[in-house]
């Protein structure tokens, strides 16, 4: 279903914009005659539902069309830009995980039970406004600190390591703020379960007790929240990218739509999509096994 | 209403947040009046100049002051925002009420489209109509609001559908008012507050798209700008100097935290009503008298368990209050010891404190506590030594079997985890001795069971199993704290049961919990009745029901029909409430209620005194007889 309204919005998209969207690429000042053929080339001028059999035909095989403005072929330009992408979003994701779920569970172990207030304020107050923070405004500022400021970071663009750093941080700070107050709150919902008082009476070892019985529970309970900062995190891409001129898809979507190269944000814009929908399927698989009570069957 | 503004302003959150609100209201208003001219002014001596006295933030690329720039961007980017806001509300409501409005099929159509478009990040769907309806500022307000519709569509569905399904609502229907009149009267008055909230909320999400659409260059075009169109200038000038790109972005987040803030400083004052005043009470401050009467049931080096004046406090908001109050008893080996009482008795935490499961912000205070000859009060040389100890020797019956359980552990790791980590088993061994253990308390087919997570146990299976656990070493004393409460009738025998035989085989004690007495008088040697924290009465099951010398535990007996009452008997009963902890009174705190009590009572609190065989009673009137109450007599 959401695949099937991700496709054929995509495809609409097109026909949506008011006027001749070949007109509007090309500019005022194409000849009527070029409009013509490239609209022909387009297939524009079929009847919509051929074109939307055509459209849905071609993406069966791989072939998004190609760049109105450049002649490439949109899945060329796709497969180039992807990985810069896909890495950027992968490796923030990981970054917040790894950052959140620590310092959710150690808040939230250290104070429970209204324990240390003032590290329970200092947290709330700062993961607030750092979760408040746009991912992009966060890049601007990390490149004015870190790049020109201090220099030990490339400003911009994709060489090395050394350079994937501001950008990760910018994508994975916003959302492991969120993430870490997430966890923190399941986290001390599920230390007042009965079930944690019975491995206390285990007399298990402190660590296995947060570790083994309450934190699975208070992922299962995290993960959903953590899909959608994922699937924003994707999305995020697109402005973190700008900032530090990432040769990746958010450059690429940015500059057809201002260039109004529709095959090429048609063909983006689906490939935005299907990460998305990747990542809320992969998140309800993860559901799946972490959670004895549902089967993978009833997906 | 108004009193619950004046509580939002109140809140640190809400004061903070509807300041700043506030402010940049002011200044949207305000600032393209007073500096619309100085934000405009060219400036040729200082092009792209960096922050100096004349110029704070700096100048732009035509020596246009910036600081000015970015106060004067406040209107527009506000005015943006709003309308967005408005026009994603409306659409949101639409598509949120629509499936209500509309019904079957139709709605059910609106809400799948719905929940499809919710499950993509906004800034995604931002992107797609902007495609649509062009770059520019009014792309963008048309792009944002239809991007934030779907979220909002999406919470109103879900709000309407949790109130058309109250009675008043299907009330309305019945008597045929038609469907738009009942959400417009009846529905969306009842779901206005968390729409209000959550539409506050977006307004900020909203700012912060408009910023990043127009720092994209797909928002706001030139000569027009707002927060965003300024940090794009910003950015390529970051070299020079940062704060061209940085300042409007403080103003950014500033505002968006106005919204936030706001938001949910308004959510924290609907959402949770605090309770007022709660009236002077007495607070038991004073030591509490030394009940140390020494049961000289057993020498001491016979007693698996041995307590002396074991008090639970509580910090309260008027002072501590203290639901336990100075208890002692002794548990020989293999002795079997009930604990009765009400509910607010004291029970419960007794058992819960001896087990070391009361946690801060509870204390606990004992003149003395040893369980197997181990000091419990010392702080251990060695705290691996302690819980191992009690990990093995000291088994522990929760209330509800239901909860008691890890939900995402399988029940035989459960069980095996305790020879893991006390016993040095391997994880083989500690397996084969989980299925033996379920084996032990009669679970069919354990090596299956064993596999299987708590879910697919009934509550009797669960209760077995966490026997079974508790069996995992060699346990001394089971603490059963209302095993049986939660189960059904015909099960409780059979747990109850189990518990004996347990008990006989393995020659461990037991000290059960429970508000039943004749859960007690069936299984247990001793019972030790407490009221508000206190053991009033410590007798032999056996002289429960004949000999009993308290006049509470007198009462509790004859509250309990028998099978032989007959049906038209008058079920007995107890006039009057149980002590609260924070309450508790000068004198005998049964006092109140009590046939017996006098003015001795009201103002010297009995200690507990031995009497003869070992019992101990805790009364100025201890075998002076006294009339039962009827339930009928109580209530006239």
């Amino acid at each position: 279903m959401s695949l099937w309204v991700l496709v054929t919005v995509s495809f609409l998209m097109i026909h949506l914009v008011p006027g001749d969207p070949v007109r509007a690429a090309l500019g005022m000042t194409a000849p009527t005659e070029l409009v013509e053929a490239k609209r022909q080339a387009l297939g524009l001028n079929d009847p919509l539902l051929t074109q939307y059999v055509h459209y849905l035909g071609n993406l069966l095989h791989g072939d998004l069309g190609e760049s109105i403005t450049t002649q490439l072929p949109v899945s060329e330009t796709i497969s180039q830009r992807l990985p810069a992408t896909a890495s950027l979003a992968v490796l923030a994701f990981l970054v917040a995980i790894a950052v959140a779920v620590p310092l959710g569970v150690t808040v939230a172990v250290a104070t429970r039970r209204g324990r240390r207030r003032r590290t329970e304020l200092a947290f709330a107050g700062g993961s607030v406004v750092l979760g408040a923070i746009p991912d992009f405004l966060v890049g601007v500022a990390l490149v004015a600190v870190f790049a020109v400021g201090l220099g030990w970071f490339p400003v911009a663009g994709r060489t090395d390591a050394s350079s994937y750093v501001l950008p990760v941080l910018a994508l994975a700070i916003g959302p492991a703020a969120v993430l870490a107050r997430i966890v923190r709150v399941e986290m001390l919902a599920v230390l007042e379960t009965d079930y944690v008082r019975t491995a206390r009476a285990k007399r298990l070892p402190a660590r296995r007790i947060y570790l083994r019985h309450a934190l699975p529970n208070a992922v299962t309970a995290t993960l959903t929240l953590g899909g959608m900062l994922l699937a924003s995190m994707v999305a995020g891409t697109v402005l973190v990218e700008n900032v530090f001129s990432w040769p990746g898809l958010g450059s690429t979507i940015v500059q057809s739509i201002v260039t109004k190269d529709y095959p090429v944000v048609q063909g983006t814009v689906l490939v935005y999509g299907l990460g998305v929908l990747v990542i809320n399927t992969l998140v309800d698989v993860a559901l799946a096994v972490l959670d004895p009570r549902s089967t993978i069957g009833e997906l | 209403m108004s009193q619950r503004w004046i509580r939002i302003v109140k809140t640190p959150v809400g004061l903070v947040g509807l300041s700043l609100l506030s402010l940049i209201v002011l200044l949207a208003v305000f600032a393209p009046i007073l500096w619309g001219d100085k934000a405009s002014v060219v400036d040729t001596e200082n092009l792209l100049a960096g922050p100096s006295a004349q110029h704070w933030f700096g100048t732009d690329n035509l020596g246009r002051d910036l600081f000015f720039r970015v106060l004067v961007a406040t209107r527009l980017s506000l005015t943006l925002t709003l309308v967005a806001t408005a026009l994603g509300t409306v659409i949101g409501l639409v598509l949120g009420t629509a499936p209500e409005l509309l019904g079957g099929r139709l709605g059910r159509l609106v809400t799948a489209l719905v929940n499809v478009f919710v499950a993509f990040p906004g800034l995604l769907l931002v992107l797609v109509f902007a495609v649509i309806f062009g770059v520019g500022a009014r792309g963008a307000v048309l792009a944002i609001g239809l991007a934030v519709a779907p979220g909002l569509a999406r919470l109103c569905q879900t709000l309407v559908a949790g109130v058309t399904g109250l009675e008043y609502v299907a009330a309305a229907r019945i008597t045929g008012v038609n469907r738009f009149r009942i959400m417009a009267r009846h529905v969306l008055p009842n779901v206005a507050e968390p729409l209000i909230v959550n539409v506050t909320i977006t307004a900020g999400a909203i700012l912060l798209s408009f910023a990043g659409l127009s720092f994209l260059g797909l928002g706001v075009q030139a000569p027009e700008y707002d927060w965003g169109r300024l940090m794009q200038d910003g950015l390529s000038g970051i070299f020079v100097h940062p704060l061209a790109a940085l300042g409007p972005g403080i103003m950014v987040v500033l505002a968006g935290l106005a919204f936030n803030l706001t938001g949910e400083a308004i959510a924290g004052v609907f959402g949770i009503s605090t309770p007022t005043g709660t009236g002077t009470l007495r607070v038991p401050t004073d030591e509490t008298p030394v009940t140390d009467i020494p049961h000289d049931h057993a020498a001491d080096g016979d007693l698996v368990l041995d307590v002396r004046d074991l008090s639970v406090t509580f910090p309260g908001a008027n002072g501590p209050v203290r639901p336990v109050r100075g208890v002692s008893f002794g548990i020989a080996a293999g002795e079997a010891v009930g604990v009765v009482g009400e509910s607010g008795s004291g029970k419960s935490l007794t058992a819960l404190s001896i087990a070391g499961l009361v946690e801060e912000p509870a204390s606990i205070d004992a003149r003395h506590l040893t369980f197997c000859g181990t000091d419990l009060l010392e702080e251990p040389a060695s705290g691996q030594t302690r819980d191992t100890l009690l990990g093995t020797s000291l088994a522990v019956v929760f209330q509800d079997p239901m909860t008691s359980f890890n939900p995402t552990m399988r029940i035989g790791a459960q069980l095996a985890e305790v020879g893991r980590h006390h016993q040095g088993l391997d994880r083989k061994k500690a397996s084969a001795r989980a299925v033996d253990r379920l084996r032990a308390v009669r679970v069919r087919d354990p090596e299956r069971r064993a596999r299987q997570y708590p879910f697919e146990f009934s509550g009797g299976m669960r209760q077995r199993a966490m026997i079974g656990m508790g069996l995992m070493g060699s346990p001394r004393l089971i603490i059963a704290d209302e095993p049986t409460t939660a189960l059904d009738v015909t099960v409780q025998s059979q747990v109850l049961a189990l518990l004996q035989d347990v008990r006989r085989e393995e020659g461990a004690a037991l000290l059960l919990i429970s508000h039943d007495v004749s859960v007690v008088a069936d299984v247990c040697d001793r019972v030790l009745v407490m009221y508000a924290g206190r053991i009033v009465e410590d007798l032999p099951t056996a002289d429960l029901r004949t000999r009993a010398r308290h006049p509470y535990t007198r009462a509790l007996v004859a509250a309990v029909p028998a099978m032989t009452t007959d049906i038209d008997t008058p079920l007995a009963t107890i006039p009057g409430h149980p002590v609260e902890p924070a309450q508790v009174p000068v004198g005998c705190a049964y006092a109140a209620r009590c046939p017996l009590a006098t003015v001795r009572c009201r103002e010297q609190d009995p200690t507990l005194t031995a009497g003869p065989g070992g019992s101990r009673v805790a009364c100025w009137h201890a075998d002076e007889p006294a009339d039962v109450v009827t339930a009928e007599e109580a209530l006239a």
